[in-house]
């Protein structure tokens, strides 16, 4: 006997409420942006300079001894956590040390680094430094201006693409959700506080090559019912579309998320909020391709007037042959 | 109806075969590693028997190419440095004094006599004292204006020169300039690359970003100041006539002169002239050895031209002292005792032996053109690394066990199928990672194990297809031909799009998240492979084996 996720033949109605749904989708981005506009995002070093210690010793640690052989230094802002993961044996206490971008230093100083080592051996002295990072201001900056052109270059690119392949309701459908699900992933990492760095970037338009992967899948059946069923209405063309890749949605979303989750309870602790953002990802990017990215389909309306002739192939790539 | 030519067949079982046969050496790493690195030391230093025995490890005829590994997976360090260019423009000017002086002496009837100014350090200013000759001092100064070959700046020169009342500006053209920084970046990335490459550690990579940044990584380095100290020290290696001995460190050194301070001796200034008889840059050679008391020393000499110049200064200053300065600290100045014809002399000093050695390092690798100022560094330690990729290769070995086992539940035999592709595409993905010699990072681990995740999407979308024309097609060969052909469209066009943004965020990004990118990319364009081949290769040899009368997918 098979596994089967989804029943064979499924006909939920996807846009009974569909005014609703678009209207949650629009109440979790402006809590999640007004989360950002409050306590805006927890940035590591590489978009707001500074230097990150990562400490490990056999003795346990105590942020307050820490935090009071630092003191002295003067170093501003400095912030201690200590970081827990199942993959560390019993002698590996691991903490983070972060502290801010020193004053009117453009580039990095090793003195401010030679200090805490220094300080913080003074406290225990079977301590170790496994990484230190220093990220100068200069480059900061850069990094945060290029990191919001890439998600935007990314955002445009595929708006084009999907607006060649199909019409330009289903461009404006996918980036809708999109947007949507960068937006969210902002939300929750504001919200939540995560470690904001580089590779959430890189998450960032991971979920967006996914979302969009969904999405694609959906419109391409749409795309082909349109052409089958002329007289149908489109919310009911959007439904069948949205049934018949159920399937395939729900067991690509799992596989995926299979092999995320193993990855964020044994990945280790460097790349956990990585995987934290592609995990949420994956999930919103599932919920909107349906309820964001087909709604917003819905609410445009589309040319139901295919100049291409339908076949039974149904699309220009069916010629191609193994 | 289900047919692929034999042809085909062959090529897709070859592109299968040799993706994996160059993916192998990747399973035994240390092994493999240890042979290559043994044969580099046999070609580099000759043969030994332990090498030989090291290099035996991995017979020859096999692919010997393995993923890089990022820095943080095997630890080194990292450094962004930014070369401050504008350092150069000030020596330039300094070394412009003498010619311009030289030029207008011969003019002093027109001229008058001439005087050098206080000015800013990229420009030179000049008194005359007849201003009515202005224009013929401008004619002058022009004539040693060089052109120079730009892209933009065809038929420019490297100077701009101006005369305004009875002062003449020298400055550097704009194009100049341009050019100028173009070469000291590069003059740089080659001086750090030689020193780095003296210190003899492996694959260092060391880059060129931005108009004026420099990029270097070093593996199985302890610690990023450890790399600067080997790079960072500037090694600019002057001999500069002295003009006058002082303990005050205020002392007015007069215009075209510089205070500078000695190495060893605290409290003592030298003033001596900014331009220098000769630099560090005509230096061929640089040992360390030992003076006359047995105290550690730099012995060097000069080429041809260096020689020439020391000959010729040292003649005409018997018995005036010239300084040896080092970044702009003295580091002796001996008495001329006489002429110094040969071009090769000894650097003494309070060395230590390490310090000589260093130093000898150093001037042999050259003099950096200009100052570093370091914008980015990280060190990563090799035990953090080798935590990640031990935690790295758990996750990925269980999400593949989930994904193969949750696959054959879901569509059975076809299921296995997309196994088999699956095995084949991680195969695919190392290959080609080792082929085109890519850099695998901790990112680009996560990147393999979301593709594991993501790749059976393509087999999937075919499976559910077939299951569906199973339900209205003509017998179980009809219903998968069409499964491949109308689920063709959706997986072309939604690995397109994820590859648009793994190629943005391989522009974008840097180190690790390029890593990711890379891999996310391959992963892409495998899957796509082993998908739209691979299994339905493998379906169609069943099918012709089996002739089944009805399917289940």
């Amino acid at each position: 006997m098979r596994l089967k996720l989804v029943p064979q033949n499924t006909s939920f109605d996807f846009f009974s409420r569909w005014k609703l749904w678009l209207g949650l989708s629009a109440l979790m981005i402006i809590v999640g942006m007004a989360s950002f506009a409050y306590q805006g995002l927890n940035f590591g070093i590489d978009f707001r300079g500074g230097t990150t210690v990562r400490t490990e010793s056999p003795q346990p640690v105590d942020v307050a001894a820490y935090r009071a052989a630092m003191d002295p230094l003067g170093l501003g802002d400095v912030s201690i956590t200590e970081v827990f993961d199942p993959t560390f044996g019993d002698d590996e206490n691991v903490a983070m040390i972060r502290i801010q971008a020193q004053e009117g230093a453009e580039s990095v100083t090793a003195q401010v680094v030679n200090d805490v080592q220094a300080a913080l051996q003074g406290h225990d002295p079977e301590i170790k430094f496994i990484s230190v990072e220093s990220v100068g201001p200069k480059v900061s900056g850069e990094l945060v201006q290029t990191a919001v052109l890439a998600v935007v270059l990314a955002i445009g690119a595929v708006l084009v693409y999907i607006w060649l392949r199909f019409e330009w309701q289903f461009a404006l459908g996918a980036v809708a959700a999109l947007v949507h699900d960068v937006a969210l992933t902002i939300g929750i990492f504001s919200e939540l506080q995560i470690k904001f760095d580089l590779a959430i970037i890189a998450a960032l338009l991971t979920i967006v090559g996914y979302s969009l992967n969904d999405t694609v899948v959906v419109f391409d059946r749409v795309r082909e019912n349109l052409r089958k069923y002329k007289k149908k209405d489109l919310k009911d063309v959007l439904n069948i579309s949205i049934n018949e890749t159920l399937s395939r949605t729900v067991m690509t979303s799992v596989t995926t998320l299979l092999a995320l989750i193993s990855l964020y309870v044994l990945g280790g602790d460097v790349i956990r909020g990585f995987v934290f953002a592609m995990i949420w990802g994956v999930i919103v990017g599932t919920y909107s391709s349906v309820f964001v990215a087909s709604a917003i389909l819905l609410y445009l309306g589309v040319k139901r007037d295919w100049s291409k002739p339908s076949n039974t192939a149904g699309n220009q790539y069916a010629d191609i042959d193994a | 109806m289900l047919q692929i030519d034999t042809w085909k067949r062959v090529l897709i079982w070859l592109v299968c075969v040799t993706g994996l046969l160059m993916a192998l050496p990747n399973a035994f790493y240390t092994r493999v590693e240890q042979s290559n690195d043994a044969i580099a030391e046999i070609e580099l230093k000759g043969e030994t028997p332990e090498r030989l025995i090291l290099a035996e490890q991995w017979p020859a005829w096999m692919p010997s190419s393995l993923v890089n590994l990022g820095l943080d997976l095997r630890g080194g360090a990292h450094l962004l440095a930014e070369v401050k260019v504008e350092d150069v423009y000030a020596s330039r000017m300094e070394a412009m004094w003498p010619e311009i002086r030289d030029a207008l002496r011969p003019e002093r009837a027109t001229v008058g006599t001439i005087r050098l100014q206080q000015s800013p350090a990229d420009e030179i200013r000049v008194r005359i004292s007849q201003p009515e000759g202005m224009s013929r001092a401008v004619e002058v100064v022009r004539g040693l204006a060089r052109p120079i070959q730009t892209l933009t700046g065809a038929g420019s020169t490297d100077i701009e020169v101006s005369g305004q009342g009875d002062i003449l500006t020298v400055r550097l053209s704009d194009a100049e300039k341009l050019a100028s920084d173009d070469r000291t970046v590069r003059q740089a990335l080659e001086i750090i690359r030689r020193r780095i490459d003296e210190v003899g550690t492996r694959e260092p990579t060391i880059q060129r970003q931005g108009a004026d940044r420099i990029l270097i990584q070093v593996p199985g380095i302890g610690s990023a100041s450890e790399l600067k100290a080997i790079i960072g020290t500037t090694a600019q290696l002057t001999f500069n006539p002295v003009v006058s001995r002082g303990t005050d460190a205020n002392a007015v050194a007069g215009v075209g002169n510089e205070l500078i301070p000695s190495i060893d001796e605290t409290g003592v200034f030298y003033v001596i002239e900014a331009a220098p008889v000769v630099t560090g840059e005509e230096l061929v050679d640089a040992q360390p050895s030992f003076d006359q008391n047995g105290r550690p020393a730099v012995s060097f000499r000069f080429n041809t031209s260096g020689a020439r110049k020391f000959g010729d200064y040292t003649r005409d200053n018997i018995g005036s002292p010239f300084a040896i300065v080092l970044d702009n600290e003295v580091i002796s100045a001996p008495v001329i005792q006489s002429h110094i014809p040969g071009g090769s002399g000894i650097i003494t000093g309070n060395f230590t032996v390490e310090e000589s050695t260093n130093l000898a390092v150093l001037l042999r690798a050259g003099a950096l053109p200009a100052g570093l100022e370091f914008l980015e560094e990280r060190t990563i330690g090799p035990e953090l690394g080798q935590d990640s990729i031990d935690a790295g290769k758990v996750a990925t070995i269980v999400a593949f066990v989930a994904v193969l086992v949750f696959m054959a539940l879901s569509y059975g035999l076809f299921g296995l199928f997309a196994n088999v592709a699956l095995i084949i595409n991680v195969g695919l993905i190392f290959g080609l990672l080792s082929t085109i010699g890519a850099t695998l990072t901790l990112p680009g681990i996560a990147g393999i194990v979301l593709t594991v995740g993501m790749a059976v999407d393509a087999n999937v979308l075919i499976f559910e297809r077939i299951r569906e024309e199973l339900k209205t097609a003509k017998g179980p060969a009809r219903a998968i031909e069409l499964g491949y052909e109308k689920a063709l469209s959706a997986i072309l066009d939604a690995n397109i799009t994820t590859f648009i943004t793994a190629v943005i965020l391989f522009a974008m990004g840097s180190g690790p998240v390029r890593g990711f990118a890379i891999t996310l990319g391959l992963g892409i364009l495998t899957s796509v492979f082993t998908a739209i081949f691979v299994t339905r290769l493998m379906i169609v040899i069943w099918f012709e084996r089996r002739r089944p009368k009805t399917i289940e997918v």
